[in-house]
């Protein structure tokens, strides 16, 4: 099984006016790694889940996910927009953003990365490293190590 | 402290964990122990029954129903949506430590009303033979109660539109239906809730086999019970007949079988054999003697005079204070309101003074807020309010916060109103054919102006007892860290 998170899943540099485009950007990378078949049905699906409950957390946090047929493996994406991103939470917009992408019926070993990923959020040390972090393949591997 | 939780989310991917490990960092500063169930799509490891039987309270943050959530039923709960645990962590052990001082919720007689599985009982398999039978009984009677509301409440309502003769009225099958008449709904009131209390004995066996042995001892308890009520071994004869049932079915239960005949085991030949077991036992072993119990201790009942109707009414004062609301007092409740079926004088006594009993608790308590203000903290004062309208429902709970806070003083003088005005009620003849319903049922009440006496002379022996003993070396703020009411009654 691959990685959930590599090198090009990630932008430091991430500029986006909404969520829908912040999804939409890192949910590109993660077609271009040919992890998301179909971009429009999988931002449907993100779309949908978002309008269930906005994913945006205090401590500027967005994590936009969702379940998806689209998905063929579990992956995460990872962008930093220093302007911030409204995600809906209570106290402003997201810098940190992680999209989850689980594919449907996923397997357990996946799973368990995502709630370890999930888990790290709420650490203050683990988004102040990704916060200081300086270029996409340190990000990554910094990722995989705290949720493996 | 010990806490259990459980986090769900509608995706189960993000939230559920975060909430998660949100509530155990918050436990982690605080020094509590903290166990998170996480319903989410990692798979869950289901919380160790140990786990959750030693913890002081749950928290449920949780935007999905929550899996199997009887195994919490009985606990202090507090709940919210999973965001509100991720950015309000230790906000909610606060509530959790509140509700965990509040004690159980007052509505966990009733275990299965809280929804998600199926019917629940709360039977620790780990207790004593003694405590286990309490909690068979009381499973059973915590299902019986509604009946017993529904029903009791029917009739006294039938009585009050059409008399006490309404009784011997024509059956509205054989009379027919008048929309017009009140006497025509009175006697159709009645009959319906005639009905309710024809179960009261069968869903009390079945409940209390249940509590046993599971599903397949319903049968055979519900069977065993309606043939108490046939041959007239009554109340007596249906928990005779609930322990026969369920110690029946746990007995074949032990008996092995091939695998190709388990399958069937719970759904055909346990429900066969058991019922044909406690049948036979029932009508033709155990039923006679039962009935001639039931003959004699009605009789007694019906016999008492003079001092010993208000030794009783005393013992049962006692017993409806001591605990509010925890199994002694609903010993004495079920004691009342099933003896309703029975509809003799006595019985309506009986039910009358408990009733009473129950209702002096919160009302003393809350008379003494006002009487001594300085004696009590802002946040008991303030529960004083609510205990007024606690009390004139016959809620008696309303008066657990304050008892929690201070047990030493306030329970004896619970105590002793109670047995005060339970004396009184006995002591006046006051009946009542309505099982709850405190004030609002007063118009049901035979003799309701010596019931309000006997009621307002309890609430003040109580009032005048807490204050007197909360004047010694007392002082408001030693209650600052009380309950108060609402959250009390959140945690129901």
């Amino acid at each position: 099984m691959s990685e959930v998170i590599t090198a090009d899943l990630v932008d430091l540099d991430l500029k986006a006016a909404d969520r829908q485009s912040a999804s939409r950007q890192l949910a590109e990378r993660l077609v271009k790694a040919g992890r998301v078949t179909d971009i429009e049905g999988f931002l449907a699906d993100i779309a949908k889940r978002e309008s269930q409950m906005p994913t945006g957390l205090e401590g500027g946090i967005g994590i936009p996910h969702c379940r998806s047929a689209h998905v063929t493996e579990a992956s995460l994406a990872f962008g930093r927009a220093k302007e911030g991103v409204d995600f809906g939470a209570p106290d402003g917009p997201a810098d940190i953003i992680f999209l989850i992408a689980a594919p449907e019926g996923g397997d357990a070993s996946h799973m368990k990365i995502l709630a370890s990923l999930a888990r790290r959020l709420i650490r203050a040390q683990f988004k102040e490293t990704l916060r200081s972090v300086k270029d996409p393949a340190e990000a990554a591997e910094f990722i995989r190590k705290e949720v493996s | 402290m010990k806490f259990v939780a459980v986090t769900s989310c509608p995706t189960g991917i993000a939230h559920t964990y975060m909430a998660a490990e949100a509530l155990e960092q918050a436990a982690a500063d605080s020094g509590d122990e903290m166990h998170v169930e996480t319903q989410g799509s990692a798979g869950s490891d289901p919380l160790d029954p140990q786990i959750i039987a030693d913890a002081d309270a749950v928290i449920f943050a949780a935007d999905v129903e929550v899996r199997d959530r009887e195994r919490f039923a009985g606990k202090p709960l507090v709940q919210s949506g999973v965001k509100r645990a991720i950015g309000g962590a230790a906000q909610m052990l606060d509530e959790a430590r509140a509700a965990a001082a509040a004690g159980p919720p007052a509505g966990d007689a009733a275990p299965a009303a809280a929804g998600g599985g199926g019917l629940a009982t709360k039977v620790d398999s780990g207790a004593g033979l003694g405590t286990r039978l309490r909690q068979w009984l009381m499973t059973g009677v915590s299902y019986v109660i509604p009946f017993v509301a529904a029903g009791g409440l029917l009739i006294a309502l039938s009585f009050a539109l059409g008399g006490y003769l309404i009784t011997t009225a024509p059956k509205i099958a054989d009379a027919g239906f008048d929309p017009g008449s009140m006497q025509s709904w009175a006697r159709l009131l009645f009959e319906i809730g005639g009905v309710a209390f024809s179960f009261l004995v069968p869903i009390l066996a079945g409940f209390i086999a249940f509590a046993m042995a599971d599903r397949p001892a319903l049968v055979p308890g519900i069977v065993g019970g309606y043939i108490a009520g046939q041959v007239g071994a009554g109340f007596l004869g249906g928990l005779v007949a609930g322990l026969l049932a369920g110690a029946v079915v746990l007995g074949i239960r032990k008996i092995k079988v091939p695998r190709s005949v388990a399958g069937i085991m719970p759904v055909v030949v346990i429900p066969l054999v058991s019922t044909l077991i406690v049948g036979v036992l029932m009508v033709v072993v155990l039923g006679p003697p039962l009935a001639a119990l039931t003959t004699g201790l009605t009789n007694w009942l019906n016999g008492l005079s003079g001092a010993n109707k208000v030794l009783l009414g005393i013992i049962l004062g006692l017993m409806m204070a001591f605990d509010m609301g925890g199994p002694i007092n609903k010993t004495a409740y079920s004691f009342a309101a099933l003896g309703l079926a029975a509809a003799t004088p006595a019985s309506f006594q009986i039910m009358a003074a408990v009733m009473a009993a129950g209702m002096t608790p919160p009302l003393g308590l809350a008379l003494a807020t006002v009487l001594r203000k300085r004696l009590f903290t802002h946040v008991e004062q303030e529960n004083g309010k609510a205990a007024w309208v606690l009390g004139a429902s016959f809620i008696t709970e309303g008066a657990i916060p304050f008892a929690a806070g201070d047990p030493i003083r306030v329970i004896p003088s619970l105590m002793a109103g109670s047995a005060v005005t339970g004396a009184l009620s006995m002591a006046f003849g006051c009946t009542s054919r309505a099982p709850h319903g405190g004030i609002f049922v007063v118009p049901l009440i035979g003799n309701p102006l010596l019931y309000l006496l006997a009621i307002v002379i309890g609430t003040v022996v109580t009032a005048f007892l807490v204050v007197t003993a909360k004047s010694f070396h007392r002082t408001p703020e030693e209650a600052a860290d009380e309950v108060p009411a609402t959250q009390a009654a959140a945690a129901a």
